[in-house]
């Protein structure tokens, strides 16, 4: 369950960012998190909620924006889609795919009061 | 809470050989704690910095009759002070010349039992430390020092994997010797330790054949971030249904780089290969690392000396 690692390094961006800009509560908070990231977007949810607890961020509203996952098939010499590792290109059916993006687990930006 | 640097890591605990944490004498040692703290501070810096400039361009909102609230970037990785950390070991351990590898696998896979043969046959020709994650007991250490090699036991508690702040803590405990190996058996899990950079040169996964054809996809994230995949237990092959192809294949799937070698500690087949691989790494860390060191001796040098002054 490292989602609960993950979940506590978020709470701690954003504790640091409520030291840094003086706000008292978090009413909602967006991470993007990739198609291939290492997160499953439920289990992080439900491991903020409980990190968050009686914190500046104690039931803020958590908005996970998805990135889509895309890689460089070398065979094509094409980019394409990626939904998951292990998937075959679309166009050619083969493997050698470099991922290009989808791996991201960053927090974007946070309302606060 | 540690009691060196202050950080919060209450459940994780570290047990090694019979040496505290070593003192201000021991300035080369790989993770000194002023160090941790420059790096926090920096960080800390570098962040205010960073949402200053751009929260400045944000408008703050104000609705009527509401309180009034404001939307900041922040824009960080979740695990950037993980990757901070993990780039401090990465550049302390390339200074002093150490190959150090992530040992990763599901529990069971015969890491410690590799290890132990690993340094019984090599452990003559370099000098190899090593650093033991589990949840709980130091059992897996005690194996490691039985061969008389270096460890140290991190118990990680509840926590399911290792990261770069614990691993930080266990080298400045473990001080490992110059132009060496090192080790990091990380927590068997093939899922949780795939996300933590820990400043390793590179991550080694191990797949027992006795697991079956199909983890590199089952768990593709892990498979995907190691370099090389060692297939052990390979003395079983001929009282199992296992597709090696088929299992390689499969590991090309997730990871068309990845380099694989079948290994078996018990009757020692494809040991060689493993161990010429190691070596290869471990020499080449130990150049660059020699290299690294003689350009900043010749720049120390006065600049007549240093451009080679005939002196006529």
């Amino acid at each position: 369950m490292h989602e609960m690692a993950l979940a506590e390094e978020v709470l701690q961006i954003v504790e640091d960012a409520a030291r840094r800009e003086g706000f008292r509560r978090v009413r909602a908070l967006w991470l993007e998190i990739g198609q291939l990231s290492s997160v499953e977007p439920e289990a992080m949810r439900f491991c903020f909620e409980a990190v968050a607890r009686d914190s500046v961020a104690d039931g803020a509203r958590l908005e996970i924006v998805a990135a889509a996952g895309s890689a460089w098939c070398e065979a094509c010499a094409a980019p394409v889609a990626l939904a998951s590792f292990g998937d075959a290109c679309p166009y050619c059916g083969g493997y050698r795919l470099r991922v290009t993006g989808g791996t991201q687990m960053r927090v974007q930006q946070l309302e606060a009061e | 809470m540690c009691s060196t640097c202050g950080c919060g890591s209450a459940e994780v605990t570290f047990e090694g050989e019979a040496h505290d944490h070593p003192g201000p004498s021991a300035s080369g040692a790989l993770h000194s704690h002023s160090h941790e703290h420059e790096l926090a501070q920096a960080s800390a810096h570098d962040h205010a910095h960073d949402a200053f400039a751009v929260e400045s361009g944000f408008a703050h909102t104000h609705a009527p009759g509401l309180d009034a609230a404001r939307m900041l970037r922040i824009e960080q990785d979740i695990l950037a002070k993980n990757d901070g950390y993990a780039a401090h070991n990465r550049t302390a351990l390339r200074e002093r010349g150490i190959f150090a590898l992530n040992l990763v696998s599901g529990p069971g896979a015969g890491k410690t039992a590799l290890l132990v043969k690993t340094i019984q046959a090599l452990g003559g020709h370099y000098p190899i430390s090593v650093i033991e994650g589990d949840q709980q007991t130091s059992r897996d250490a005690e194996r490691i020092r039985a061969t008389g090699a270096r460890a140290v036991q991190i118990n990680t508690g509840k926590g399911c994997h290792l990261d770069a702040h614990m691993v930080g803590h266990a080298l400045a405990q473990l001080d490992p010797p110059e132009h060496g190996i090192l080790m990091i058996e990380n927590v068997g899990n093939l899922v949780c330790p795939a996300a933590f950079d820990l400043g390793e040169a590179h991550k080694v996964v191990l797949l027992s054949v006795t697991e079956g054809e199909d983890k590199p996809l089952k768990y593709p994230d892990m498979f995907r971030r190691a370099s090389l995949m060692l297939l052990s237990k390979i003395d079983l092959l001929p009282h199992l249904d296992f597709d090696l192809g088929l299992c390689v294949d499969n590991a090309h799937r997730t990871n068309p780089d990845l380099a694989v070698i079948g290994v078996s500690a018990l009757t020692g087949e494809g040991m060689a290969e493993w161990l010429a691989w190691l070596a290869r790494g471990a020499d080449a860390m130990r150049a660059t690392a020699c290299a690294t060191a003689r350009v900043e001796r010749s720049d120390a040098l006065p600049p007549s000396l240093a451009r080679g002054s005939s002196g006529g």
